[in-house]
């Protein structure tokens, strides 16, 4: 986003030269025809999410005979769709609010155990010297490259019938039912989001100030120590910018929960009551309207609560060093 | 983990205190009363499949939502008999969940497959479990040759049918054709002449929808399928599905130029959407929809889409709308009809669930589960009186009638590259104005 170049030589130099670059383009984003262009992007960009949520409060023939926008000459408001999906008892309507709570549960341990190893492990990337450190590194680095769809078969053989080499068995296999079935949600998760997690923070770790490492060990800390007292709190805002990331990637994932939860009331998410929501051809798609804004309203929190970090996280690592 | 109790759970610990509460009171008083509802008279059918209480089968369908809900209800009292509990899942994305799931290990016990393409793959790598004795015994007295045939590979069974739909019907508002005048057509010829009376009171007579999400096209799969069964008849028939002729054989080309000759018509479609290029766009739940407005007046869809019409919509022979069947050409040569069907395949040998499979395939079941309505099966024990749906009830004359020549859904017998993937493309690309021969061509070059 910034224009500013690599070549410039001295720190006064380019803090003189920031603001004006800053400034142009400041100037020119807050012109009469900038804004012009960025309303209609953002009129452009959220109508269809009105029109659904307009959608969502009209009785069911009026959803499936005429478009949302006749709300407006001929309205006819209903909560029934919320009402439906949300706290219909039978296995036909919504029954959202218990998979809520399935989403949840998925969720949470999986944003915070990629956040928990991969801090670790970028740390141990950044600052500690053991041989083959920059070979991890970059294998850990082209992991990303790897598909997680050619992962699924795989891993739910990994679960399902353990590891076995040369006819040895290695690891066991995980025999988990129902409720169990989140520690497989939550490995599948973790393990997918890891590369892009250490790659993220080892960025960040890396171009903290060494002097800062180098004066804790001589006042004797130990790794634990540095990294619990100086690096965490320093990297906060990163870790916040990937917990998001993570939070609404695994909040809206279908595919992996698919596979590794199943479609049981125990352990499916929302998205997975989602997709089955139409009825089995299609006929009931009105729910869609209601049960798309009950899934978005988590994300949105999240989203709106932490977007400060969001922001900073992501230009922090770009523009410090 | 989730909050609301489930019926199944809530009806499993109504179980266990009844039986503790009964069997308290025999404890004391006199030995004769039977000490729980297992061995009660309307258990004594379940009895040869007793002997597995507790023991769990997991069954993987593409039923969701309210078929779902009357699934669980139709075993309902076979579980409380048997004392097996049988634990059923759909999805959506069954098709594509399912080899991903036996690929992984973490197959399920039965499933209902309703592609026998799909079923023949699972049986040819080794996958499937032919059916028992028993099962095999049940099946071959309650379904015809006709209709096992699908669910044999080289020579083995691997599945009894369960539920059927018959696509060869032509939906229509009873209301409108009274106050028109207009009769019921029995024979192709009275049909198109019907179209032609309709078209020239200024209503395009026909409606159709091929748009289904990423299925598009299949409804135009059918209509193909359905007039070659009638142009060619069901040898040809069978020979174009196995590939034992080419995708493009001229028989082939007549059947798909006579069905153009309706859908392909700017004088008979596409009532209440527009011209013609509006069947691509036209999704199939809505497709047959402005027939309850008067605005067209025929639409060819399977029985299935009886639960498509609005709400308040009455379906039956007096009502609003009502189905006739799909006329022959030549009614010499018998009623050919099209349909489809699920066949429940198993994963795995153990004893219980040869008993959930057997029982599936058993004359108990077909009738428990068309009481509770909107069901059909190929079943010869299903008893008419139970089913209750004047469409179904139609479905079931038709699919027990001896006249009748079934024929499977063409497409669920070819192999998905085909059958799912370039014959949906190309009836998209067919109703959109290519031309026949380049369009037959092209899913031919796709059949390797």
């Amino acid at each position: 986003m910034t224009t500013t170049t690599p070549t410039v030589p001295t720190g006064t130099q380019r803090t003189g030269a920031t603001p004006t670059r800053v400034g142009r383009v400041r100037r020119r984003l807050n012109s009469p025809v900038a804004s012009l262009v960025s309303i209609v992007i953002a009129v452009v960009w959220t109508v269809p999410t009105f029109g659904l949520f307009v959608s969502s409060f009209r009785p069911e023939d009026e959803i499936k005979t005429t478009g949302w926008w006749t709300f407006f000459t001929n309205p006819q408001f209903t909560l029934e769709n919320y009402q439906e999906v949300l706290f219909g008892r039978s296995a036909s309507s919504g029954q959202l609010a218990s998979y809520f709570i399935n989403s949840l549960a998925i969720t949470i341990p999986s944003v915070l155990f990629p956040l928990a190893f991969a801090a670790l492990a970028a740390y141990a990337l950044a600052w500690m010297n053991f041989r083959g450190r920059d070979w991890v590194y970059i294998a850990i680095f082209a992991l990303q490259i790897v598909p997680l769809q050619m992962a699924l078969v795989p891993l739910l053989r990994f679960f399902s019938a353990g590891v076995t080499v040369a006819g040895v068995q290695v690891l066991p296999a995980w025999d988990l039912v129902d409720e169990q079935k989140f520690a497989q949600v939550w490995f599948a998760h973790t393990c997918f989001a890891l590369p892009l997690a250490v790659f993220l923070l080892h960025n960040f770790i890396s171009q903290l100030p060494g002097d800062l490492m180098e004066a804790a060990r001589v006042d004797g800390a130990s790794h634990p120590k540095i990294f619990r007292t100086i690096v965490l709190p320093l990297i906060t805002p990163a870790l916040a910018a990937f917990g998001i990331f993570q939070f609404l990637w695994v909040w809206n994932d279908l595919l992996v929960a698919l596979i590794f939860a199943g479609g049981n009331d125990e352990t499916a998410p929302l998205t997975v009551r989602l997709a089955e929501m139409a009825g089995t051809r299609g006929n009931e798609w009105q729910r869609l309207t209601a049960g798309a804004f009950v899934s978005i309203v988590v994300p949105l929190i999240v989203f709106l609560s932490l977007q400060r970090y969001f922001v900073r996280g992501l230009l922090a690592g770009s523009v410090k060093g | 983990m989730a909050v609301f109790a489930r019926p199944r759970q809530a009806f499993v610990i109504a179980g266990v205190l009844g039986l503790a509460l009964s069997a308290a009171a025999c404890g004391t008083g006199n030995d004769k009363g039977s000490s729980s509802n297992a061995d009660s008279a309307e258990c004594a059918a379940y009895d040869k499949y007793k002997g597995h209480d507790g023991k769990k089968v997991s069954i993987y369908s593409s039923i969701r939502d309210i078929e779902a809900d009357r699934l669980d209800q139709s075993w309902e009292q076979f579980e409380e008999c048997t004392g097996i509990d049988i634990d059923h899942e759909g999805s959506g994305e069954f098709e594509a969940q399912l080899p991903v799931r036996v690929d992984g290990g973490n197959a399920p016990d039965l499933a209902f497959i309703p592609q026998p393409g799909l079923l023949k793959r699972f049986a040819d790598a080794g996958k499937l479990k032919p059916v028992g004795a028993d099962t095999k015994a049940m099946a071959e007295q309650n379904y015809s040759p006709d209709w096992l045939k699908y669910s044999t590979v080289n020579g083995t069974l691997y599945g009894a049918p369960l539920g059927s739909n018959v696509k060869s019907f032509v939906w229509y508002s009873p209301k409108m054709f009274k106050e028109k005048g207009w009769t019921v057509p029995t024979t192709w010829d009275d049909l198109i002449k019907l179209s032609d009376t309709i078209a020239a009171s200024g209503i395009k007579p026909w409606c159709a929808g091929i748009e289904s999400g990423d299925a598009t096209g299949w409804p135009a799969t059918d209509w193909i399928e359905d007039v070659l069964l009638r142009t060619a008849g069901p040898e040809v028939y069978d020979q174009w599905t196995t590939h034992g002729i080419p995708f493009n054989d001229p028989k082939v080309a007549e059947a798909l130029d006579r069905a153009g000759s309706i859908l392909k018509n700017e004088k008979y479609v596409n009532g209440g959407f527009g011209g013609v290029k509006s069947l691509a766009t036209t999704s199939f739940q809505e497709a047959g929809v402005p027939i309850t407005t008067g605005k067209c007046a025929l639409h060819r869809q399977a029985s299935f889409y009886a639960n498509q019409w609005p709400e308040g919509t009455k379906v039956g022979e007096d009502g609003d709308v009502f189905a006739f069947y799909f006329p022959a050409i030549d009614p010499a040569k018998g009623k050919p009809v099209l349909g489809g069907g699920e066949f429940v395949a198993a994963f795995n040998d153990r004893p219980e669930v040869q008993a959930v499979q057997t029982y599936l395939a058993s004359g108990e079941y077909a009738n428990s589960r068309a009481k509770i309505g909107d069901w059909v099966s190929a079943n010869k024990q299903l008893d008419l009186a139970n089913v209750a749906n004047p469409i179904d009830k139609l479905s079931v004359q038709i699919l027990q009638d001896q006249s009748t020549v079934f024929r499977f859904d063409g497409s669920d017998l070819m192999p998905a590259a085909v059958g799912a993937g370039t014959f949906w493309k190309g009836m998209v690309d067919w109703v959109n104005g290519k031309d026949t021969a380049s369009v037959l061509q092209g899913i031919e070059s796709s059949w390797k």
